[in-house]
């Protein structure tokens, strides 16, 4: 099934991928606060927000925040629209989440 | 037969909140896959909506629960550091026992649980959560898209296959990391 002109107009797909790239960025700042507390040793200090938990507590506050304003600024912006280049954002989307997994891998963030 | 408090947090984390994290997985991801089936009558198909819906928001409070235990309780004992003594950093064998990752890190054969084992698990953990709860929003709130929409459907299971990979990463290292040295 494929959706028509109707259903776009009743639901629009905007909210959708929204959450769905909003997902994928909070992912990739998760991979790229882990890789840059790895090259540098005062982003991981600064990212310590809690002693205990150490700089994991700094990436992770961090990717949520990422995720959450990502997710707020793109559904305010798309929450009445049809994305036309749907392919376009789902390819970005699912690059976003392989570059997280590839950036949370520690062979990986050892080379750094 | 008995545990200690933490002993009793980390099963809670691993076993009762992962385990039931797989078992919401497969219910959802039979749901997600047969949402875009041609054969499902109104009625059947708003059933299925409504379990999806039931299952897959289960398994984000799971994820988060069992990432925000884990990150915020667990690992602050895990990554404990041993008291000082004598001008010695790190006391050797039984006296590490308390202390996870030092007692990892105290042997060559043990090193790598912690240097690829933890420094995996504890980042990739963090992606289940934000991608089951993107997945659950757009099956609840977009559901009538998703059963008309391929490309969306397919995006949706590729961040749902992610989000099981990451917390079977994470499940899988916990549980051999604390066979190796327990958090007591």
């Amino acid at each position: 099934m494929t959706p028509t002109p109707d259903d776009f107009r009743a639901h629009p797909n905007g909210p959708a991928w929204a959450a769905i790239l909003a997902a994928a960025i909070g992912c990739a700042t998760m991979g790229l606060l882990v890789d840059l507390a790895e090259v540098s040793k005062s982003i991981s200090n600064s990212l310590n927000f809690y002693n205990p938990v150490g700089d994991l507590s700094g990436k992770s506050i961090g990717a949520i925040l990422a995720w959450l304003i990502a997710w707020a600024a793109l559904h305010a912006g798309w929450k009445n629209r049809n994305i036309q280049r749907a392919g376009m954002v789902a390819a970005v989307s699912i690059l976003l989440v392989l570059a997280a997994l590839a950036m949370t891998f520690p062979p990986i963030f050892g080379l750094l | 037969m008995s545990m200690s408090f933490r002993e009793l947090v980390t099963a809670l984390h691993g076993m009762v909140l992962g385990a039931a994290f797989l078992l919401a997985f497969s219910g959802g991801w039979v749901a997600l896959r047969s949402i875009g089936s041609g054969d499902l009558t109104t009625e059947g198909r708003s059933r299925l909506h409504c379990r999806m819906a039931m299952l897959l928001w289960s398994m984000t409070i799971l994820a988060w629960l069992a990432v925000l235990l884990g990150t915020w309780v667990i690992y602050p004992w895990y990554r404990a550091k041993p008291p000082v003594a004598g001008g010695v950093e790190t006391p050797a064998g039984a006296a590490l026992a308390e202390y996870p990752k030092y007692l990892l890190l105290s042997n060559p054969q043990t090193t790598d649980w912690h240097e690829f084992g933890m420094e995996w698990k504890e980042h990739v953990a963090w992606l289940a959560p934000i991608l089951a709860t993107a997945v659950a929003f757009v099956a609840t709130c977009r559901r009538e898209q998703l059963a008309r929409d391929a490309m969306l459907r397919r995006t949706v299971l590729f961040l749902y296959g992610v989000c099981f990979f990451a917390a079977a990463v994470a499940g899988g290292l916990g549980a051999l990391i604390n066979k190796a040295a327990p958090t007591r």
